[in-house]
């Protein structure tokens, strides 16, 4: 441990650039990877397969919602519609003109990045809360939209079922195939969101959160960086959605609802503000907490509840455990898990000499 | 041919509706102003607050009066106690703190009523009668009076209180500058405690009124989703704003909803309000009768 970043010299500022600037990283996420491609798609069954889909899923939004609020400082509660657009997009690509996946995923993308743009425009003029409230406007305005125009929706149930994603030929019809493709998605949308972070982009989102007025002082264009911030990151939530949609099988509005930009929120306050570990972090957190609290009961809650008691106790379970965490990390570790795991790697930095 | 009884009707039911959203907005109006913060928990409150009431009447048998003193009393010091535990700790945090944890509140106060006292829809009955009063071509629910009557007594009340009373004066000169006010002597911890306690207090009316008119569960906090609109239009931080706000919302989402809801299928009410704050947010960003804030570097 001790010696992990001895003889490791910067002598160019592109070794001071570096994603993983230590060999030990380097190794890191070269064994992470190894055992994320071959081992455990090897190791597990369908169903554990099945939740680290949801999880690469939510990785993929979470990324996306941090690089807007944690990095930029823009508040958006309305990420859910984003995702929903993204999803309704794909879904009408893909029934009516018949679009392969690898068109309906990226134009799903797109289609959320203007309208995440759009519901973006107010940020110019107003910040924090109002900016929260102009942006839950905008969930709720989608929200009505997708509902209420049957040209979208397609139908009563506002659902529009998508075939089987189909890429090089292969189509991905089990949990297996489909965990290999999120994988690739997720390390696409790290890899992405690292490099966006130490571009131009990337240090004008952190100039505009440190302080807006002092950034456009040293010659940033505000607004614009907003934009695109907004717009990058409802790109994310619209693959997001796409991504959800394909899932399912089916693109369903009430998958998109408030309560999912609550979900998001949550992962990336829990994670951890402005840092892309943070974003996994949390995604895994918040995905697999309502999943172990079902075990959890369904194991250890018989003993004192009756089975028809447990079905009221368990939703409602999850959403105070959620609601206490929620508040836990911002009363008692406001820099989320990302700091903790920070202050273990730091204890095991010098140890066994701490002094 | 224009139905002027039928605009009327929307009207006046606008009018009566939209004096009982300013009573939910007046809480969280009165957490704005005194403590900068905000309560995205407000519609939770209310729902809290309607079930302690139901649950006192339905499952306790106690007479109304003392339901209604015991839900106060309760409100106001789950205001007190709210203060102390998680929004003290958020003072001089981002923005995005404080919201992320009354949201997080919310999700406590959603699960934690149906988890205690089941998630069926409780009546809350009042000794109102249902006949709606008939004043010519209106009919009114006597219980939307009862609810816009309450909702204008503490308006007025509050008005008063902050313009004159010494603990609503010292209340917005927390709001104003809480370093300026420390030094003029005000105890600025306790005064946020007071606002929250107060909110709580202010929640549990707007939950007996609402409860009765809409039954107790899970959704009636869904009320809550109207504050923002009402106080955007308003003004977050006035109570005059509160009460023209709620009455623009009122009217419009009646209106909106009797004359568009035939053509769009539904849900204008949830609509309407939604877009016409979007247009205030970009126009008057403070509302009609908020205070700007000036930013200095």
């Amino acid at each position: 441990m001790i010696h992990r970043e001895c003889g490791v010299l910067k002598t160019s500022y592109e070794a001071d650039m570096a994603l993983y600037p230590l060999p030990i990283a380097r190794w890191a996420v070269g064994a992470i990877a190894a055992v994320m491609f071959a081992v455990l798609p090897l190791a597990l069954g369908e169903y554990y397969l099945s939740l680290i889909n949801l999880v690469s899923i939510a990785v993929v939004g979470a990324l996306g919602l941090n690089l807007l609020v944690g990095y930029t400082g823009q508040i958006s509660v309305g990420h859910g519609a984003f995702m929903s657009v993204g999803a309704y997009t794909a879904a009408n690509l893909a029934v009516r003109l018949h679009a392969p996946f690898w068109i309906a995923l990226p134009l799903g993308g797109l289609m959320a990045a203007v309208i995440g743009a759009l519901v973006g425009i107010p940020s110019l003029r107003i910040k924090g809360l109002y900016l929260a409230i102009a942006t839950l406007a905008g969930q709720f305005i989608i929200e009505w939209l997708i509902n209420h125009v049957t040209w979208i929706s397609g139908g009563v149930q506002a659902s529009i079922e998508v075939p089987r994603p189909r890429l090089f030929g292969f189509e991905i019809a089990s949990q297996r195939a489909m965990y290999f493709f999120l994988l690739v998605c997720v390390v696409l949308a790290i890899v992405a969101a690292l490099n966006l972070l130490r571009s131009r982009i990337g240090r004008a989102f952190v100039a505009i959160r440190d302080h807006d007025i002092a950034a456009e002082i040293i010659g940033i264009d505000i607004f614009r960086y907003k934009l695109i911030a907004f717009a990058i990151s409802s790109f994310y939530a619209g693959v997001t959605g796409v991504l959800y949609t394909y899932y399912l099988g089916v693109a369903n509005y009430e998958q998109f609802q408030i309560t999912v930009s609550i979900d998001y929120l949550a992962m990336i306050i829990i994670g951890g503000l402005g840092s892309v570990l943070g974003s996994i972090f949390g995604a895994i957190f918040v995905t697999l907490l309502p999943i172990l609290i079902r075990y959890a009961m369904e194991a250890f809650g018989g003993l004192l509840f009756s089975p028809a008691a447990l079905l009221n106790i368990i939703p409602n379970l999850r959403l105070i455990a959620f609601g206490v965490l929620i508040m836990v990390f911002l009363v008692v570790e406001p820099e989320g898990l990302n700091r903790l795991w920070r202050n273990i790697r730091n204890y095991f930095r010098v140890w066994p000499f701490a002094y | 041919m224009f139905d002027w009884q039928f605009c009327a009707l929307l009207l006046s039911n606008g009018v009566l509706i939209g004096l009982m959203y300013s009573l939910i907005a007046l809480g969280f109006v009165l957490v704005y102003k005194a403590t900068d913060a905000f309560n995205f928990a407000q519609g939770e409150f209310v729902m809290l607050s309607g079930l302690l009431v139901a649950v006192g009447l339905g499952s306790y048998g106690a007479p109304l009066w003392l339901a209604v003193t015991v839900a106060l009393v309760l409100m106001a010091a789950f205001g007190f106690g709210l203060e102390r535990v998680v929004l003290r700790p958020m003072i001089g945090r981002p923005v995005i703190a404080v919201i992320m944890a009354t949201i997080g509140l919310a999700a406590v106060l959603r699960g934690f009523g149906p988890l205690v006292w089941g998630a069926e829809t409780k009546p809350l009955p009042l000794p109102i009668p249902d006949t709606p009063i008939v004043l010519g071509p209106l009919l009114i629910p006597p219980i939307q009076v009862v609810g816009a009557a309450t909702s204008l007594l503490f308006l007025a009340g509050f008005g008063w209180f902050f313009l004159r009373s010494r603990i609503g004066v010292a209340m917005r000169a927390v709001a104003d500058s809480q370093q300026v006010a420390m030094a003029m002597g005000i105890n600025v911890e306790r005064y946020f405690a007071l606002a929250w306690a107060m909110t709580g207090v202010v929640s549990a009316l707007g939950g007996v009124v609402w409860g009765n008119l809409l039954g107790v569960d899970v959704h009636l906090s869904l009320v809550g989703l109207k504050v923002f609109p009402v106080v955007i239009l308003g003004g977050m931080d006035s109570v005059p704003g509160a009460v023209v706000g709620g009455l623009i919302v009122g009217i419009v989402e009646n209106v909106a909803a009797g004359y568009l809801d035939p053509y769009v299928g539904g849900g204008t009410k949830d609509f309407a309000p939604y877009v016409l704050m979007i247009l205030a947010l970009m126009v008057r960003p403070y509302g009609l009768f908020g205070k700007e804030i000036i930013e200095r570097v």
